[in-house]
């Protein structure tokens, strides 16, 4: 059974290593290409942004099992000053002519499932997850035994 | 060192072994500016092949290096983006303009060679 | 590309839908004496349906036991008159409608179609390979049905009130013993398309090499989310290993595509610039034309070119092996 990574986030190098995590978990989990690189890609951003704006963080990599699907829940901390509008964060910051290259909302992109909660208080924790069912077959059989 | 920065003929071909860290990704911006100035460099081509992860920093100053280059009189080739490196960057909505890009280092030098030759026929 | 994973499907429901859970019987059957029990009945008011239904279909099942043989023959006879499960020899047909017959029974008593559904499933894995069909199997059901609903017409002909409350607690009952034997076979069966085509899937190598650094995918049939990604994947890999600098993917064997794919579509253009290779698009209907306009997809700098042969030609030329001038060439390409 599979166990939570946690990575905590102090510089930039530690971007690597969430990276490489996340990577390293999506393909134990089996997820198909191109899964592990657009949920490291996702995880880079999100780490990124703890760096850059707070200095100090954590990323917990979370798998999780079900009977028909199996999937992998990032959860980006930091007790920073939070973000303080969050709508215009997930609207796309990133514009090329460097924007505020806040990268959640192509994080969000590339993910299934995208939270973020965000106050001076507690500071901003981002929750995202992506997951597959397990084949079609195990769908089809699951949707089944739901009506058995 | 995480890249390996040759020299062939006018051009610098810099690759990138494995997976950078922001600040060697700064460090390379800054060794490439330095070295397109003291080599006068035509042309540059950075090989990405290694990178399997390319997310806004890194694109946005792999962007940097392309318009500080061009400042500085060479043109530049992003050579050896991977498949799923380029669906994350697609559906990221990661814009590399106005980069060039080719497959692989041939590719590059050939693209290189026209653009430097079509430099010089423009009489530019 | 965020595709949205279907929502589960929900049926409809309707009355006779397995998935309700009906209970037919509430209370033990209480049984005095056939007889008695009628003449009272005729003259109260009708009894609480459940007390009802329930001691009725004790009767029926008594009686259909009883009758097993002849009933039997008569609906294995009726099978052969309307020439269902030719595939099966007439062994084999005897062989199972005894079984699904003491099932059905079975399930008429219980109350509980558990038994029924599983004997009905495995009857189905049996019996889809061997090439019978949906028709066939509801048929039959249909006709056990029948051979039953007959034979109660004739045990009860003399007392209509009584035949109608039998088959108001057989109707039901029935019915929903069908559903459930139709509903099994045709799961089965789509869980067996769904295997053979995804077997298909995997062996298929769609993108083909025309010519050096030229390649081609044509696309023929459905084009779902997950296909698309499948083959979005191929293609950037065989760009990539035959160092490809131009693209034809034909959509001429492609009736409709809605606005998922056609955002697939268009990522996997743009991806297969980042890899340096341009891509021409070629057999766009013009009802797959104007719903690329209607979505209000940005078509922006692919290439498009209404039918095959016209876009090879124009691939021939951008890869350079048409007379070309060299300046205008491959190998250049901008994002």
């Amino acid at each position: 059974m599979e166990d939570e990574v946690r990575v905590s986030i102090d510089s930039d190098a530690d971007l690597v290593a969430a990276r490489s995590e996340g990577r390293a978990m999506a393909e134990r989990l089996g997820f198909p290409r191109p899964d592990p690189t657009l949920i490291a890609t996702a995880i880079s951003e999100i780490a990124r942004n703890i760096v850059v704006h707070v200095g100090r963080g954590e990323i917990v990599l979370r798998p999780y099992q079900e009977a028909d699907r199996y999937g992998l829940v990032v959860i980006a901390k930091d007790d920073g000053p939070g973000i303080r509008d969050i709508e215009a964060a997930l609207r796309d910051e990133y514009s090329g002519r460097g924007g505020l290259g806040l990268g959640l909302a192509g994080a969000r992109r590339l993910m299934d499932d995208f939270d973020v909660v965000s106050d001076p208080d507690t500071g901003t924790t981002v929750t995202m997850k992506k997951w597959r069912y397990r084949d079609e077959l195990a769908r089809l059989r699951e949707e089944r035994r739901r009506r058995a | 060192m995480s890249v390996a920065i040759l020299r062939q003929g006018d051009y610098l071909i810099a690759s990138i072994q494995s997976d950078l860290s922001d600040s060697e990704v700064i460090e390379l911006r800054h060794e490439l500016a330095e070295l397109v100035g003291s080599y006068r460099a035509r042309g540059i081509v950075i090989d990405v092949s290694a990178l399997d992860v390319i997310d806004s920093f890194v694109a946005r100053s792999l962007r940097a290096i392309v318009l500080t280059a061009r400042l500085r009189g060479a043109d530049t080739v992003i050579v050896g983006i991977q498949p799923d490196v380029a669906i994350a960057m697609v559906q990221f909505h990661l814009n590399l303009e106005p980069l060039r890009v080719a497959l692989d280092l041939d590719a590059a030098i050939a693209l290189l060679d026209r653009l430097t030759r079509r430099d010089a026929w423009d009489g530019g | 590309m965020n595709e949205h994973r279907p929502a589960t499907p929900t049926r409809p429901r309707h009355a006779s839908d397995p998935e309700a859970k009906e209970e037919w019987m509430d209370q033990e059957p209480n049984r005095p004496a056939p007889d008695e029990e009628r003449d009272q009945r005729t003259d109260d008011q009708p009894a609480e349906r459940s007390d009802d239904a329930s001691s009725l279909l004790q009767e029926l099942v008594a009686y259909l036991r009883d009758h097993r043989t002849d009933l039997r023959e008569e609906w294995a006879r009726r099978i052969s008159e309307a020439e269902f499960l030719g595939v099966m020899s007439d062994e084999e047909i005897f062989s199972e409608a005894t079984e699904v017959y003491d099932n059905y029974v079975d399930a008429l008593e219980t109350g509980s179609i558990e038994t029924l559904r599983t004997y009905a499933r495995e009857l189905s894995e049996r019996i889809i390979p061997r090439g019978v069909e949906t028709h066939e199997v509801l048929g039959i059901v249909l006709l056990l049905r029948d051979v039953l609903a007959r034979s109660l017409f004739a045990k009860y002909q003399n007392d209509l009130e009584l035949l109608n409350r039998i088959l108001d607690a057989y109707e039901p009952a029935a019915n929903r013993i069908a559903v459930t034997v139709g509903v099994s076979f045709v799961e089965e069966r789509e869980r067996v398309i769904h295997d053979q085509q995804e077997a298909m899937r995997e062996l298929s190598t769609p993108v083909l090499q025309l010519r050096d650094r030229l390649l081609i995918l044509p696309i023929i049939g459905m084009l779902d989310s997950s296909r698309a990604r499948q083959l979005t994947e191929q293609l950037l890999a065989a760009i990539r290993d035959n160092r490809a600098t131009v693209v034809v993917i034909d959509i001429t064997g492609v009736a409709t595509i809605d606005r998922t794919v056609a955002n697939h579509l268009v990522q996997t253009v743009e991806a297969s610039r980042l890899m340096g290779a341009s891509t021409i698009l070629t057999g766009l209907s013009s009802e797959i034309a104007q719903t690329l306009v209607d979505l209000g997809v940005d078509l922006g700098m692919m290439k498009t070119v209404g039918d095959l042969q016209g876009g090879l030609e124009e691939a021939e030329r951008l890869a350079g092996y048409r007379g070309a001038d060299a300046r205008d060439s491959t190998g250049d390409v901008e994002t």
